[in-house]
Parts: structure tokens; C-alpha cells; sequence
């Protein structure tokens, strides 16, 4: 009897047991990151400013913020640097995917190269080029000591220029990457197609604009993603590089989250522009996870 | 990237293979680039730099910035240049990553061995955690290590990284045990074996190459972190990236570049060496883990 009410207790056990591990993970996840949204949600409903506070307001955190001219810079600059670092990373990764795809020798040498910028921080990366774009001691300097005297190259300290500098370590920091997702689609092509077009007549030009681009659309599609998602969350390359500046020029929304709930104590504020983020990247992520988990079944 | 080369069927000309040749090389300068301005400039007197030689190699080399970076640079207040810092990070990397693998490797295989109903919307909701924007929950991270007695503390930090690196430990594992014959498992439970005991025997031991995928990921991902460590680490747990920053951005005294350059080497090399020696396990883990071509 007792030793049958303990055999019932293991079976109940095993079946009981996965869920039973999975459950510190699925807790973690509700607390840290599902109730921590609603929290942060309800707190740009509110008039918090320095501690959570309560009292309900309505939308008047997101009418003041649209109403903001610093958010109207965060939000210029949002819309600038996404849309060039998207697109040149993905023309520079495509483009040098395609080159690297040719036979190259010391093909692994150079990946190597163009990859490794992604193991490093960007607050390194950021050092690194704050200092090399410096007009006092990098390019610029660097110029007029070996004899062009009159070149110039001050966007880091111009604000109608910085946030291209901003682009520039951004790319520098990430097409290798989206060079390798492109070059594995390549590497993914069958070659009998390829082969059969070109006894056709099919020029190399035609191959690649009418065969391989087109078939390399998953590849796109997660490069775009992942790109946006990265570009709508950058913060510490900005901080290390310009720290925002000069003056605001290079302010972004996730810099202007920040400045605005823990040094400039409008929590209300801050939430609500860390919810309209999050919406952002909701919107771009949630399609794309559904239409590949749904695959995979 | 160990993609096997495959023979190609787009054939080129002499004209354009130089062509192609050379803006490979072009690019791979720049890339170097940024490097070689740190490595050069982190072994010269600062005079050197000033004076308009950034791009040149040392005439007078001297490892002083390196030794003043790692031990005597001003951060925040203290002299004490970043080793404190260095092993800051450590003391955080370290159990963060372990802490996250094994979460994600069990919940990996009770994803893909044990499904259960709507076990696909639950690793769903994981899997957009990932992606979230960190601000959504830095307001509520603060008030929650408050209450929970760990702000500012190196155990906090921990805490947080495993939180948001569950959805990417877990997303690995669950690919690559999904490509992992399910017959063995139900052999085994036929068998006899119990749950932990098929973990154990069954697929862990081919877990290896996944695993290092993970490990590489999360050291990568936790040891770069900047935002968390600059809102949630006190004077005794700020990491590596927090106070690199603290000293490039200095206000007080002269620039000294050199040491800055040293400083942003000593930050990077721990991820460097790992893509260097590990990088490409990582992309063949990767590669098997993916059953989509």
C-alpha cells in the first residue's frame, strides 16, 4: 500500500517534473519582464518624477512629450540614423558578401576582420573613434601634420554633421556581421540553378539581380530586424561617442530615456517614451516572431 | 564563419577579380583601422599623439599607459585604475553566464522533449524578452533590487543579466535539441530513465558545441553591457565598460589619450581573445543548431 502510494507519488512526479523546471525561468520572465512592462506602462499614465508616484494623468506625459523639442530631436535623429545605418550596412554586408563569395583567398582572414568589430563594446568602439574623428588630435590633425593644411573634418564637433559620425561607428561596428548572414544564404544557393541560367546566356549581372538576390529574401528579412531592433535600442556607443552632443545633436530616444528619468527626475516622462520604444520594436518584432515560430512547427 | 567554400558558378574575369580584390582590402583597412589607432597610440607618449602623430608608429615606445590604465589612472574619484573594475566584471560574468546556460539548456529540452500545450506561445513570449528595449524595465529593476535588498551590488547585476538572457540561452538549446532524435529520449523513458537522468546521459553529453555557443554569446553580450552596470552598479560593482566610460569622459586635467587607448584595449581583449580562439565554434554550433537552410 505505502509502497504503491510511492510509486503514484513518482509517476506524478515525472509528469509534474519538466513543467516544474521550467518554472523559475517562466517566473523570472513574468515578473522581470511582463509585469515590469505594465509597471513601466502604468508609470507614463502617472506624474512620477523622481520616485513612482500614483496619481493618474492621462495622456498629458505623451502630449508633453510630443510637445517637447528635445524628443523632436531624439525622435529626427531616430529616424536619420536608422535609416542610413539599415541601409548601408546592408548594401556594405550584401556587397561584401558577394565579393567574399568569389573564391577569395584568405576568405577566413578576412572574415576574421571584418567580424571582429562585433566582439567589442561600444563603449570601445566608441573611445576608438571619438578620439581618431577628433578634429584636435585625429583625421583632421593627422592631415594638416603631413602637409594638406587646409583639411578640414570637424562633424564630430558640428552639430548639423555629428550623428553622422554616429552612423559611421555604428556601421563600422556591425556590417561584418550582417556580412556573414548574407554570405551564409550565398553559401546556401544551389549551384545547379545557377549553372543552368548561364547556359542560357544569363549574364553575371542577371544571375545575381534575377537569381541569388531575390533568394537570398530570408537573409534580408533578418538583417532588417535585427538592424532595427539594434538601431531603436542603441545608447552606449552614443554616450561614449558624443555623449549626446554637441549640444543635443546626437540625442536619441534611448538617451533621452534615460536623461529624462534619472537625472532630469521626469519619470512620467521617461516612461512614456521607453513605452512608445517598446511599441516601436513590438511592432517590427512580434510579425517576424510569429511567422517563424509558426514555421518551425 | 566556417561556411564550407562550395564551387562557384559565377565566373569572373582578370579585370574584375583585382577589382574585387582591391575593395576587399580597402575594407579590411578599414576595419583595422580603429584597432590599429588604439594599439599604436596605447604604447606612445601622449606628446607623440598631440603633436599631430596618431597614424605613426612610436618613435619612443613606453608601456607606461598600459600600467597607468590598468593601475593608477583617476576613475570617478579613486586613483586606482581600472583593475578593480576588471574584476568587477568577473565576479559578474562569470556566474551570470553559468547561471543562464544551465537555465536555458533545461529549459531547452523540457521545450523540445516534454511539450506540453502552448509550450510554443510561452517560448514566444521568452523569445521577445530578448528584444525588448531596456528602458521599458529600468525603472521597475531599480525599485525591485531596492526591495530586494541587492542595489547596487554585484549579485543584483547577476541577477539582472540571467533575467534578460534566459530568452537567447533558451532559444539556442531549444533549436538544437529540436534536431535531436526524440526516439532516444522515449527509448530511454521506456527504459526506465527518469527526467534528469535522460538530461544527464542522453543529451548533455552531445550538448558541447551549443553549449560553447551560448557561453561565447552570453560572456560577449554581459561583458559589453553598459546600460545595466551604469543604473544599477554601486562604487564596489561597477563593470569594466561603466568605468572606461567614467575615465575616457573625465572632465578634470589633460586628455591623456594614451592611456585611454590602453584603457579601451584592457576592456575589449577579454571578448576579443574569446572571438579569436572560440569564434569559429561559434558559428558551427550555430550552424547545427539551425535545422532551417
Amino acid at each position: 500500500m505505502a509502497m504503491q502510494a510511492n510509486a503514484d507519488f513518482k509517476t506524478k512526479l515525472q509528469i509534474w517534473l519538466p513543467k516544474l523546471v521550467l518554472s523559475p525561468s517562466v517566473a523570472l520572465m513574468v515578473v522581470f519582464v511582463y509585469g515590469f512592462i505594465i509597471f513601466s506602462v502604468y508609470l507614463s499614465f502617472t506624474d512620477s518624477r523622481l520616485l513612482p508616484s500614483y496619481g493618474w494623468v492621462g495622456l498629458e506625459n505623451y502630449s508633453k512629450l510630443w510637445r517637447l523639442s528635445h524628443w523632436e530631436t531624439s525622435i529626427t535623429n531616430m529616424g536619420i540614423f536608422a535609416f542610413l545605418y539599415i541601409g548601408i550596412c546592408t548594401v556594405l554586408g550584401l556587397s561584401l558578401a558577394i565579393f567574399l563569395d568569389q573564391k577569395i583567398r584568405a576568405e577566413g582572414v578576412l572574415r576574421t576582420i571584418y567580424l571582429y568589430p562585433m566582439a567589442l563594446s561600444f563603449i570601445v568602439t566608441g573611445t576608438a573613434w571619438k578620439w581618431f574623428l577628433d578634429p584636435g588630435i585625429g583625421l583632421e590633425n593627422v592631415m594638416q601634420s603631413w602637409g594638406w593644411t587646409s583639411f578640414e573634418f570637424d562633424w564630430i564637433k558640428n552639430s548639423d554633421f555629428a550623428i553622422y559620425t554616429v552612423v559611421l561607428a555604428a556601421v563600422w561596428q556591425t556590417s561584418g556581421f550582417v556580412m556573414a548572414m548574407f554570405l551564409a544564404g550565398l553559401r546556401g544557393i544551389d549551384n545547379e540553378i545557377l549553372k543552368a541560367a548561364q547556359m542560357d546566356g544569363a549574364s553575371n549581372w542577371n544571375l545575381y539581380r534575377r537569381i541569388i538576390i531575390p533568394q537570398l529574401r530570408p537573409a534580408f528579412l533578418s538583417a532588417f530586424v535585427i538592424l532595427s531592433h539594434l538601431a531603436i535600442k542603441t545608447f552606449d556607443l552614443v554616450i561614449a561617442l558624443t555623449g549626446g552632443g554637441p549640444g543635443r545633436a546626437t540625442e536619441l530616444p534611448a538617451t533621452f530615456m534615460y536623461s529624462y528619468t534619472f537625472s532630469r527626475n521626469q519619470m512620467g516622462i521617461g516612461a512614456a517614451s521607453a513605452t512608445i520604444m517598446l511599441m516601436t520594436i513590438a511592432a517590427i518584432m512580434i510579425p517576424y516572431l510569429y511567422a517563424e515560430l509558426r514555421e518551425k512547427k | 564563419m566556417s561556411v564550407a567554400t562550395q564551387d562557384t558558378a559565377i565566373r569572373t574575369g582578370r579585370v574584375v577579380r583585382t577589382l574585387i580584390y582591391l575593395v576587399l582590402l580597402l575594407f579590411a583597412l578599414f576595419y583595422m583601422l580603429p584597432l590599429y589607432v588604439m594599439v599604436v597610440n596605447s604604447v606612445k607618449p601622449l606628446d607623440e599623439i598631440t603633436g599631430g602623430g596618431m597614424m605613426n608608429l612610436p618613435q619612443v615606445w613606453t608601456f607606461e599607459p598600459w600600467l597607468k590604465a590598468w593601475s593608477s589612472a583617476q576613475i570617478g574619484v579613486e586613483p586606482t585604475g581600472l583593475s578593480p573594475y576588471f574584476w568587477n566584471s568577473i565576479k559578474m560574468v562569470v556566474p551570470a553566464v553559468a547561471i543562464s546556460t544551465v537555465l536555458g539548456a533545461l529549459n531547452g529540452y523540457v521545450l523540445t522533449k516534454w511539450r506540453f500545450k502552448y509550450d510554443t506561445i510561452l517560448f514566444g513570449l521568452m523569445l521577445f524578452a530578448c528584444f525588448i528595449p531596456f528602458q521599458i524595465v529600468l525603472i521597475p529593476m531599480a525599485r525591485m533590487l531596492g526591495l530586494m535588498g541587492m542595489a547596487g551590488s554585484t549579485s543584483g547585476l547577476v541577477l539582472v543579466h540571467v533575467v534578460y538572457g534566459i530568452g537567447f540561452t533558451t532559444l539556442y538549446f531549444r533549436n538544437y535539441y529540436a534536431v535531436f532524435p526524440t526516439e532516444l529520449v522515449r527509448a530511454a523513458q521506456i527504459d526506465g530513465a527518469g527526467f534528469f537522468q535522460i538530461f544527464w546521459r542522453i543529451l548533455l553529453p552531445s550538448s558541447g558545441p551549443i553549449a560553447v555557443v551560448s557561453i561565447i554569446w552570453q560572456f560577449t553580450n554581459i561583458w559589453n553591457d553598459f546600460l545595466f552596470g551604469a543604473s544599477f552598479a554601486g562604487a564596489d560593482s561597477q563593470p569594466m565598460t561603466v568605468a572606461l566610460n567614467n575615465l575616457v569622459q573625465a572632465s578634470h586635467g589633460v586628455k591623456e589619450y594614451n592611456v585611454h587607448f590602453a584603457g579601451a584595449i584592457l576592456a575589449a581583449l577579454p571578448t576579443l581573445l574569446v572571438y579569436i580562439v572560440a569564434g569559429r565554434y561559434f558559428v558551427r554550433g550555430l550552424m547545427a543548431g539551425s535545422v532551417k537552410g
